[in-house]
């Protein structure tokens, strides 16, 4: 098999896009505010920490039910702020276009945006547009980036991650793979399931700011809930155990899952974060988080372990234990 | 209660457990699962966890990826090569290596291969490109075969003319005599397949408890079903019996589903068909019937690759039970569902992905 050419499975947030990170950008970029692989990039001027952050969107369709790929792009560079600690000031946005791509569907994506981004009391303060040829892009590709300030006073505990930590999720997960799944060409699905898409910066704020006991936090995008957790017990060298039957999912999105085959903690989320929370302030930080509407189906899921070998065991509904990894490459249905 | 919640209730699956151990079996007791899906879901629960040591559960011939030959993939891929043709395809199937390349190597190169969520989907599809001809790859067993008769019946009420099959149907019971009747099968009792048999009936598999002496239930998805299953196959062994239950009595009949045995003999005949690890087992596939032939994609003349087998992987003595993934050199090191060297590790339903994915931790078991 030929492994030197790009393939899809090198952008799924799987093992292969991982191993490319490490490989070539990691390794070429090489620098100690890159090398922790964070949802963004702590930088020190003067005083001041900002965090820096950068994503592009290329999902389709371009609108699915519970939002559009501009939506998506506003909170979801948001998101990689908020989940680092910082507030979100100022975003960046660039256009790739289309040929032919109708002014119509543009303008319904910006505003969106717009909304969006007031909505977080954040600023679009730079841009840039490109059009290409009809056939070389699939109609609207979008990048943001992101500036936050880390603020003085609250933001995440610097105690190091111990055995007993409890780990949290903020809602339901997988609804923003399915909804997608769903609204996607081809695919003859009925469900009613939304994406999840929206901005973080309130609910992750409302904990922050009562609470001294977050001390990491990721959203659960490509990858899931899976790519999360392996990506958190690697990084942190700490072991994670985690109680299936105590992770949300709706219902709709189970039997989707169960008819292709497909594990709700690889599919993607838009507006969900994990937590480590230091074992004492657990209970209330849920409590936290279920006042708020984004967080009314928050769950403790699991602990952290001692054992310090970077794994994930989890245990299963049926009440057998096993280890959890991060999904390979593409997300495929089952044949049945 | 909720059905579904029953089904995976961890107080009755270890209520189950605890049963089965309670038999005490004196010597250890080899099960075998013949579906993907049991394989998917025995260990997406971790019910090798719950049981007592003695009982060992291997996989078989089940998922319909794993057993796809290199022959047909390389065949598909010839077919993917030409200007027009578009290759709709479900599943992994997608990645698993042919002699020297994958369907998913072929796309990356701009080859048209298209992921379908079903065969109707496929359908819909190439009624709205008439400017391409869709080749589908059917693989899988009776189940599929029945979807896929009716997608054609549909292609013909629609005169949809850019839409054909290239079929690698297969049918399971053969294959389950071919493997019982090897010597070197150690098989103490059989899961069988609770969608193969919710179309065929379960007097079709017969035969295995009466000619092989093997002990068979068919048994549902859920981890109830399975443990359930695998009680009754025990007490089987106990009580030095073999004969076939049903243990998923709320969906499978004896005699299946007879309108679906129909469509499928209106438009297949039995042929010949090449397996994974078995070579080519006569009568254990289904091809189109002639008067069908102008869907029957494998009229397309097109050049195909000389088979190659790659020797150092063991899919075929995985597929057969005589071997544990992990007794494959390649497994774990060389071979991971990120850079899958046979099919047993591309697939989700295959032993060797499921053994790396959802083991405990310490490959070895
Ligand atoms: S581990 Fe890989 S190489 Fe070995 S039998 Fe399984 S699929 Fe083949």
């Amino acid at each position: 098999m030929d492994n030197k050419i790009i393939t899809l499975s090198h952008g799924a947030g799987g093992e292969a896009m991982h191993r490319l990170i490490k490989e070539l950008f990691v390794k070429q970029f090489s620098n100690p505010r890159l090398n922790p692989l964070a949802d963004a990039a702590i930088l020190k001027l003067n005083e001041e920490r900002l965090a820096f952050t950068t994503d592009s969107y290329v999902v389709k369709p371009l609108e699915f039910p519970g939002g559009n790929i501009g939506q998506l792009a506003v909170c979801g560079t948001i998101n990689d702020l908020v989940v680092m600690g910082a507030k979100p000031l100022y975003l960046s946005a660039s256009f790739i276009l289309e040929e032919g791509f109708p002014i119509q569907i543009l303008e319904r994506i910006v505003t969106s945006m717009s909304q969006t981004a007031r909505a977080a009391q954040v600023e679009i303060v730079t841009g840039d547009t490109k059009v290409v040829p009809r056939g070389e892009c699939d109609g609207i590709f979008i990048n943001t980036a992101g500036l936050g300030m880390c603020p003085l006073g609250h933001g995440l505990s610097k105690a190091p991650l111990t055995e007993g930590d409890a780990v949290v999720i903020s809602g339901t997960i997988g609804d923003h793979g399915i909804a997608i799944l769903a609204a996607r060409e081809g695919l003859a699905l009925q469900t009613t399931i939304e994406s999840d898409c929206a901005s973080l910066h309130e609910l992750i704020g409302s904990v922050l700011k009562e609470s001294k006991g977050v001390k990491w936090m990721r959203d659960p995008t490509r990858g899931g809930l899976a790519a999360a957790l392996t990506e958190l017990a690697e990084s942190q060298s700490c072991d994670i155990f985690i109680r299936e039957a105590a992770i949300p999912v709706q219902e709709p999105v189970r039997a989707v899952c169960e008819l292709l085959g497909f594990d709700p903690l690889h599919l993607a989320n838009e507006g969900k974060v994990v937590m480590v929370i230091a074992a004492g302030e657990a209970e209330r930080i849920v409590e936290l988080l279920r006042a708020h509407p984004l967080g009314r189906a928050a769950a403790t899921i699991g602990q952290i372990i001692g054992g310090g070998m970077g794994i994930v065991r989890m245990k299963t509904e049926a009440g057998g234990v096993r280890r959890l990894h991060r999904p390979a490459g593409e997300l495929l249905p089952r044949i049945c | 209660m909720e059905p579904l919640t029953y089904f995976r209730d961890a107080h009755v699956v270890r209520q189950i457990a605890r049963e089965t151990a309670h038999l005490h079996l004196s010597q250890p007791v080899q099960l075998m699962e013949v579906c993907g899906g049991h394989t998917a879901a025995i260990y997406r629960y971790a019910l090798h966890d719950l049981l007592p040591p003695e009982i060992k559960l291997i996989s078989g011939p089940g998922c319909p990826v794993c057993v796809t030959s290199n022959d047909f993939i390389d065949r598909a891929i010839s077919l993917a090569m030409l200007p027009d043709v578009t290759i709709a395809t479900f599943g992994d199937l997608i990645r698993v290596p042919g002699s020297t390349r994958s369907l998913a190597d072929m796309r990356a190169r701009g080859a048209d291969v298209r992921v379908f969520y079903s065969p109707a989907d496929a359908l819909e599809w190439a009624k709205a490109h008439s400017e391409r001809t869709l080749v589908f790859l059917g693989i899988g067993f009776e189940t599929t075969a029945c979807t896929l008769a009716a997608t054609i019946a549909e292609a013909l009420r629609n005169k949809v003319e850019n839409f054909s099959l290239l079929s690698a149907l297969k049918t399971m019971p053969e294959a389950l005599r071919v493997l019982f009747t090897a010597p070197d099968a150690q098989v103490d009792g059989l899961i069988l397949p609770g969608h193969v048999t919710t179309i065929v009936g379960w007097h079709a598999f017969e035969f295995i408890a009466r000619e092989f002496s093997i002990p068979c239930v068919v048994s549902g998805f859920e981890p109830v079903d399975l443990m359930e299953t695998i009680l009754m196959l025990c007490r089987q062994v106990a009580e030095k019996r073999a004969s076939i239950e049903n243990q998923y009595r709320r969906v499978v009949q004896k005699q299946g589903n007879v309108r679906a045995q129909e469509l499928i003999r209106e438009m297949f005949e039995p042929c010949d068909m090449s397996w994974r690890g078995f070579g080519v087992i006569p009568e254990s596939g289904l091809k189109l019937r002639s008067s069908y032939s102008q869907w029957d994609a494998e009229n397309v003349s097109v050049e195909v690759e000389p088979t190659q087998e790659d020797a150092a992987c063991r899919c075929g003595d995985v597929l057969r039970g005589r071997i544990h993934p992990t007794q494959c050199a390649l497994f774990g090191t060389v071979c991971t569902p990120d850079t899958p060297r046979g099919a047993c590790m591309v697939s989700a339903e295959g032993a060797c992905s499921a053994v790396y994915q959802f083991s405990s931790g310490h490959h070895g078991q």
